[in-house]
């Protein structure tokens, strides 16, 4: 289990380190610090995401309020700068906060009410970008001190690209997440859940806590990547970021990670990030393709990925000597 | 024919109670609700309009219903409307007849269904996933056909699908009101409607017992196609053109909680199509009564979150368990039994 877990991942990386060397052999200007730094922060935000994402796939579940839970967070934060005269650091702390009981909320309905994720996340995903609406319909421009000072944060790497506040934010929850996955008996008991379920609680996992905690932290790093959004662009706007929920899956099965939970890697998921955002780079250096092909490629990888997933379980199962437990 | 009319009557009760409480709000909001007025030949009125607004969702449902009751999940009919959509007009514009059109439409949209159901039936992908693949890529590739622009056309014909109407009444309800009445006879006057809810139950055993399910999976996700292309030519034929990027966007979830107000469970198993149907119209007329109370359109999303929680907390099991608890009395108890069978965490083995 563990080789062929291994072997997504390794896959994962080759074809990055592939893609990569077409795109430089076409368009030598693309190995520069510049575009790496680029390819960083215009992924910031889904990178984020993706960590959580990466967390609830791997339980077996599914979060598909990340999107709207980015607008709420850019629309709450620009409102409350703005116009209710809330300080920047005490809002943060306050959306942080909300969106966590937000998250652990929908963790307690999948839990408690025995209803599959996607219907609870599809409620939270009407509520949060309901209430985004709610807040303001207008897209609000962010004028706070702290964000100017956040945007003049940043490291220069040699060859002139900028590793700006947010990419580097973006490594920092990558490394957090990997440490957490593999270094805490959360991460171990989201694994389990997502393994055999049945199992993980006959073994004494608490279920409970942690669904409500995956999605929780789920929820929480939503937020964190709606802040980063805000930072992007400067602005907070109740239609930004639609869709978002299907590329942080996308990125997370191009990744690696297996669908049906129990097995991948959050560093996979930055892999995931890191080729979706060349496929967009890669479009623009060449300037005849139009954005759409983006859209058509990340599908064509997501079947690969999938079709590739099913081969490996199919495989393990035949070596493991073929016994009843092959799905018809 | 009394007996199964009588409980399909039985089943829709709630949803129908629901919408006649939604529709006397609506009148008591804004007391013109209920007139129908008739002029340059058809009707007109606040609930023509539902019927006419709802149509796509309404068509959408019928496939979603079917795919649903298979314990799946098809999150790419929004997709494959834009891709109908598209399809339509660029045939129109160059010059195709009308039935060239339509049928080559349609068979577009059987193909992405014959595609998610493929994935689901040989390859053994969760639905969930099997059709987002189609939800990502069918934007881009409704893009390529109307080469990034919204394609327009003057053909009265296709027009007429989005717009006209038949005996008074606009055809997108005819159009509805017909697949519907169809697919349910054809589902339920045979023995298919209860292979399907086989499936549902255990796909395993359905398999074991002998029922096709791969060709029956097929089948039900082409179906699903099917009635996308044709929400997707009604939707185009209603703007008069096709939308690469808006058509039918976000539309699969309406198709979704359609079915699931129709009183159909997610766990698959067991369906009902009339339940979907007056479930879309009731979605629609939440829609026109928020806007007829004077609150902005944006309290649609709310209000839709809490529909959804309200009847996932009646569903859940846990309310089941309760309600046995408490409806615990001679004679009631045959009736009180779990309409949901705890089949779930079986279930999930098997999809593995």
């Amino acid at each position: 289990m563990t080789s062929s877990r291994l072997f997504s991942l390794a896959t994962t990386f080759l074809i990055f380190i592939l893609a990569y060397a077409l795109c430089i052999a076409q368009f030598p200007n693309m190995l520069s610090t510049r575009v790496i730094g680029n390819l960083l922060t215009d992924n910031a935000f889904l990178g984020i995401a993706a960590v959580g994402m990466t967390f609830v796939i791997l339980s077996g579940g599914i979060d598909l309020s990340i999107g709207s839970v980015i607008a709420f967070t850019g629309v709450f934060l620009a409102v409350a700068m703005g116009d209710w005269g809330v300080p920047p650091l005490l809002a943060i702390v306050l959306l942080l906060a909300i969106t966590t009981v937000f998250g652990a909320v929908m963790g307690a309905m999948i839990h408690y009410l025995a209803m599959p994720p996607f219907i609870v996340t599809l409620a939270g995903m009407f509520f949060a970008r309901g209430i985004a609406f709610l807040i303001s319909i207008d897209s609000v421009p962010i004028k706070a001190g702290l964000y100017d000072t956040l945007h003049g944060l940043y490291f220069r790497m040699p060859g002139g690209g900028r590793l700006t506040f947010i990419g580097m934010a973006m490594l920092a929850v990558f490394l957090a997440g990997i440490l957490i996955a593999h270094f805490t008996s959360f991460g171990r008991n989201v694994y389990a859940i997502g393994g055999n379920r049945q199992s993980a609680e006959l073994m004494g996992v608490p279920i409970a806590r942690t669904t409500v905690m995956i999605y929780a932290l789920s929820s929480f790093l939503a937020g964190l990547a709606g802040i980063a959004f805000s930072l992007y662009t400067s602005a907070g706007y109740s239609l930004a970021a639609v869709g978002v929920e299907l590329d942080a899956i996308a990125a997370v099965v191009i990744g690696g990670t297996l669908l049906t939970g129990g097995s991948g890697y959050v560093a996979g998921t930055l892999l995931g990030i890191l080729i979706m955002g060349l496929i967009q780079t890669y479009i623009v250096f060449d300037g005849t393709l139009s954005s759409w092909w983006t859209k058509i490629v990340i599908g064509l990888l997501l079947f690969a990925f999938i079709a590739l997933q099913r081969g490996l379980v199919w495989l393990s199962a035949r070596r493991s000597g073929a016994s009843a437990a092959i799905p018809a | 024919m009394t007996g199964p009319g009588l409980s399909t009557f039985r089943r829709i009760l709630p949803q129908l109670v629901a919408l006649v409480v939604i529709l006397a709000l609506n009148t008591a909001i804004a007391p013109g609700f209920l007139d129908i007025a008739y002029a340059n030949g058809r009707l007109y009125g606040s609930l023509i309009d539902i019927l006419n607004r709802g149509a796509p969702v309404a068509l959408l449902a019928i496939g979603m219903t079917l795919v649903i009751a298979t314990r799946g999940i098809d999150l790419s009919v929004g997709a494959v409307m834009a891709i109908a959509g598209a399809v339509a007009a660029a045939l129109i514009t160059s010059d195709h007849s009308l039935a060239v059109t339509v049928l080559a439409t349609l068979g577009v949209g059987i193909l992405c269904g014959l595609w998610n159901g493929a994935l689901v039936a040989f390859l053994g992908i969760q639905p969930i996933i099997a059709t987002l693949i189609l939800m990502v890529a069918g934007r881009g590739i409704a893009q390529l056909v109307t080469e990034g622009v919204i394609l327009t056309f003057n053909d009265p014909g296709l027009i007429f699908i989005g717009s006209g109407s038949l005996a008074s009444v606009p055809f997108p309800v005819i159009l509805w009101v017909f697949l519907g009445i169809v697919v349910s006879l054809l589902f339920r006057s045979t023995a298919l409607g209860l292979l399907v809810e086989a499936i549902g139950i255990n796909r395993r055993a359905s398999s074991l017992a002998g029922i096709g399910t791969s060709a029956l999976l097929l089948a039900v996700y082409a179906a699903s196609g099917l009635c996308a292309a044709v929400a997707g030519i009604v939707a185009a034929a209603d703007i008069r053109g096709a939308d690469a990027n808006n058509a039918g966007l976000w539309l699969e979830l309406d198709a979704i909680l359609a079915v699931v107000v129709g009183g159909n469970s997610l766990m698959g198993g067991r369906f009902s199509i009339a339940g979907s149907l007056i479930g879309a119209m009731i979605i629609q007329s939440v829609n026109t009564g928020i806007l007829l109370a004077g609150f902005p359109p944006e309290f649609n999303l709310v209000i839709k979150a809490a529909i959804i929680v309200v009847i996932l907390v009646v569903q859940s099991p846990a309310s089941h368990t309760l309600f046995a608890y408490f409806k615990h009395r001679p004679g009631r108890a045959p009736d009180a039994a779990p309409a949901t069978p705890p089949a779930r965490e079986t279930g999930k083995e098997a999809a593995r």
